[in-house]
C-alpha cells in the first residue's frame, strides 16, 4: 500500500507522529474491524481492514472481491456504490466523490483493467472482479509514471480531481487513446477539473504515454 | 435510496422467472449507468434488481455478410472502438464514440442504452416534489412546457411532455433499421429498434413498447447497401461528453450523382427516436447539394413545434441533417 507515499494525501508529521490523513482514517476504522482469513498482509493490506456497518442491513450480501491485488470479503448493503464501499468501508479515500452521478470523473478507478466510475457502479457486481484504485497504483515508494509527470507537468491546482484524472489517463494510455493532443482530449473529457488545469493534465499524459511506450 | 434485494441469474429464463415470481417493480440491470443513476434520485425504487450480466452468450459480436449482430451485454466501449465496425457501420461506431464518457462507454452495455431514460430536468430534479413530472408521476403536471424549455424537444412533443429521448445509439440504429431480440414471459420476439418508443402522448410514463419482465438479448442491423455512405453528426453545447442538442443518423446511398435512398433519424430534437421520411422522400432522385441537403433538413422538421426558449433547435436541427447528408455522401460511391 502507498499509505505513505501517495501523492495527494500527505501531511506534515505532527506532534512527532508521522501519520498521513489516510492512515488517521484508518485507524478511526480499524478500531472494530472485522476479521478476514486467508489474506496474507501484503502491500494492499490496508484494503483488508473493514469498517463494520453500523447495523446488520435490512438487504445485505457478502461480497469476495479484490482490491489492489488483495482478497476482500464484506457485508455490504445491497445499495453500496463501489466509491462508498472503497471510501467508507475499506478507507481507500484516494478516489473522490464529486457529483455522484458519474458526471465529473472524480471517482474514476480501474476494474478488471478498465476504467469505469466508480460512484454508479453497484459494489454487488464487484464479485469476483478486480478493483485497482490510486493506492494500489505503484509499489510502496515509487510513484507511477503517469503520478510522476502530473508533477513535473503542474497539472493540477486543488487537487480533488487528480486521483480520478491520474487513473483514467492511465487506462487512455493503456487503450491507445493518448496518441495526440486532440485524442487525449477527448478521450479524458469525462474528466472534469474545475480549477482548469487541463493544458498541464494532457501534456502530463503526453509525457507519460511516451514513457509507458504507447501513444 | 429505497432498499432492495439483488440477484444475478445465470441465463434468461432463470431472469425471466425471476420478475415473474418479484413483487411489482423488479428491474433488470446490467450496467446500470442510468437505473442506478435514477435509483439515487429516488426516481426509480424498485424491490429487486435482477443482474443480468452473468448470463452467458450475450456479449458477443457476429460481423456476418448480411447483418451484424450485437449481444445486448457487449459495452458500448467495444463496438464504438471495433475497426471492422467503423469500417462498414460508420454511423454506429460514430453514435457510440460521440456518447457519454470512457468510463460510462465501459460500464453500459448496448442493451441497456436502449432504455435509458431522458435527461428532462424536471424529470431528474424534482422527486422531492419540487417540480411535477407526467413521466415520474401520471397526471401531476408538467413543468418543462412552461418552464426552462431550452434543452426540450421539438418533434412528437405532447401537452403532457416534451422530454427529449437522450440516446444517440438508438438514433443510428433506427436510420438503420435495426431490431432487437426480446425473451420474456411469453417466449421471444423480435421488435424493430424503431417500435421500441412510445410517443409521450398523454401516458408519458410509458417508454417503451416492452411488456413488463420482457428482457433484450440481443440486436441486428442489416448491413447497408455496399456504397452506401453513412455518418452520425452530433451537435452538443461542448465539444465532448455532453448530450446532443441536435444530432442526425444519416445512410446515404447513391446512383451516380442521385440520391437513390437516403435513411435519416433525428436525435436530441424529438420525444423518441425520430425517422424523418419527408426528409428521406425529398432527396430521392436529387443530386445532394448544399442547397437540397438543406431543403431536406428543413423538411425534417416541418411538423416541428418549438417552446419558449428551444425554437434554435429548428435551424440548428436541419443544419445537423445537411451536413450529416454531405459527410454521408462524401464517405457514398456508386
Amino acid at each position: 500500500m502507498t499509505d505513505d507515499h501517495s501523492v495527494d494525501d500527505r501531511v506534515p508529521p505532527r506532534n512527532g507522529l508521522d501519520l498521513s490523513r489516510r492512515d488517521t482514517l484508518k485507524g478511526g476504522a480499524v478500531v472494530a474491524a472485522a476479521a478476514l482469513t486467508g489474506a496474507a498482509p501484503g502491500p494492499a493490506a490496508a484494503a483488508t481492514d473493514v469498517a463494520p456497518l453500523p447495523s446488520a442491513p435490512r438487504h445485505g450480501l457478502r461480497l469476495q472481491t479484490t482490491v489492489n491485488g488483495t482478497a476482500v470479503s464484506v457485508d455490504i448493503d445491497t445499495r453500496t456504490s463501489l466509491l462508498d464501499l472503497l471510501r467508507e468501508r475499506l478507507a481507500l479515500t484516494g478516489a473522490k466523490k464529486g457529483c455522484d452521478h458519474g458526471q465529473c470523473g472524480a471517482c474514476t478507478v480501474h476494474v478488471d483493467g478498465r476504467r469505469v466510475a466508480s460512484c454508479l457502479t453497484l459494489a454487488a457486481k464487484l464479485e469476483g472482479r478486480e478493483v485497482l484504485t490510486i493506492e494500489g497504483l505503484s509499489e510502496p515508494g515509487t510513484l507511477h509514471p503517469m503520478q510522476q509527470a502530473f508533477i513535473d507537468h503542474d497539472a493540477l491546482q486543488c487537487g480533488y480531481c487528480t486521483p480520478g484524472q491520474i487513473m483514467a489517463a492511465v487506462a487512455c494510455v493503456a487503450e491507445g487513446n493518448a496518441t495526440s493532443p486532440e485524442r487525449i482530449r477527448e478521450y479524458m473529457s469525462g474528466n472534469i477539473c474545475r480549477c482548469g488545469a487541463y493544458v498541464g493534465i494532457v501534456a502530463a499524459i503526453e509525457d507519460a504515454a511516451a514513457t509507458m511506450g504507447r501513444g | 435510496m429505497h432498499p432492495f434485494d439483488y440477484i444475478r441469474p445465470a441465463t434468461p429464463q432463470d431472469a425471466v422467472a425471476a420478475f415473474a415470481n418479484a413483487e411489482a417493480g423488479a428491474r433488470y440491470i446490467a450496467g446500470g449507468t442510468t437505473l442506478y443513476d435514477l435509483m439515487k434520485l429516488d426516481i426509480e425504487r424498485p424491490p429487486l434488481l435482477i443482474d443480468v450480466t452473468a448470463i452467458a452468450g450475450l456479449g458477443e459480436v457476429d460481423i456476418g455478410d448480411e447483418r451484424l449482430r450485437v449481444g445486448a451485454l457487449v459495452p458500448m466501449s467495444t463496438i464504438a472502438a471495433d475497426p471492422d465496425i467503423g469500417r462498414d457501420y460508420p454511423v454506429l461506431a460514430e453514435s457510440l464514440a460521440k456518447a457519454a464518457s470512457q468510463q460510462l462507454r465501459n460500464m453500459a452495455t448496448v442493451g441497456g442504452n436502449l432504455l435509458q431514460r431522458t435527461r428532462c430536468m424536471y424529470f431528474r430534479n424534482g422527486a422531492d416534489g419540487a417540480f411535477p413530472c407526467n413521466k415520474r408521476q401520471p397526471g401531476s403536471g408538467c413543468a418543462a412546457i412552461d418552464g426552462l424549455d431550452r434543452g426540450q424537444a421539438v418533434l412528437g412533443t405532447s401537452a403532457s411532455c416534451t422530454a427529449v429521448s437522450p440516446g444517440d445509439w438508438p438514433v443510428a440504429l433506427t436510420a438503420l433499421d435495426a431490431s432487437v431480440e426480446i425473451v420474456g414471459p411469453a417466449g421471444a420476439r423480435r421488435m424493430l429498434v424503431a417500435d421500441l418508443y412510445r410517443l409521450p402522448g398523454d401516458t408519458p410514463h410509458l417508454e417503451f413498447s416492452l411488456t413488463p419482465g420482457e428482457l433484450i438479448t440481443g440486436i441486428e442491423i442489416p448491413r447497408p447497401a455496399a456504397g452506401s455512405g453513412s455518418t452520425y453528426h452530433k451537435i452538443r453545447d461542448r465539444e465532448s461528453y455532453a448530450f446532443a442538442l441536435a444530432s442526425a443518423a444519416v445512410v446515404v446511398q447513391r446512383d451516380g450523382d442521385l440520391v437513390s435512398r437516403a435513411r435519416i433519424a433525428l436525435g436530441g430534437v424529438a420525444t423518441r427516436p425520430w425517422r424523418a421520411t419527408e426528409a428521406e422522400d425529398l432527396l430521392v432522385g436529387q443530386p445532394l447539394t448544399i442547397e437540397t441537403a438543406l431543403a431536406a433538413g428543413r423538411a425534417a422538421f416541418s411538423t416541428a413545434t418549438p417552446g419558449h426558449h428551444n425554437g434554435f433547435k429548428l435551424e440548428l436541427g436541419a443544419r445537423t441533417v445537411a451536413d450529416a447528408l454531405l459527410i454521408a455522401a462524401e464517405r457514398s460511391r456508386t
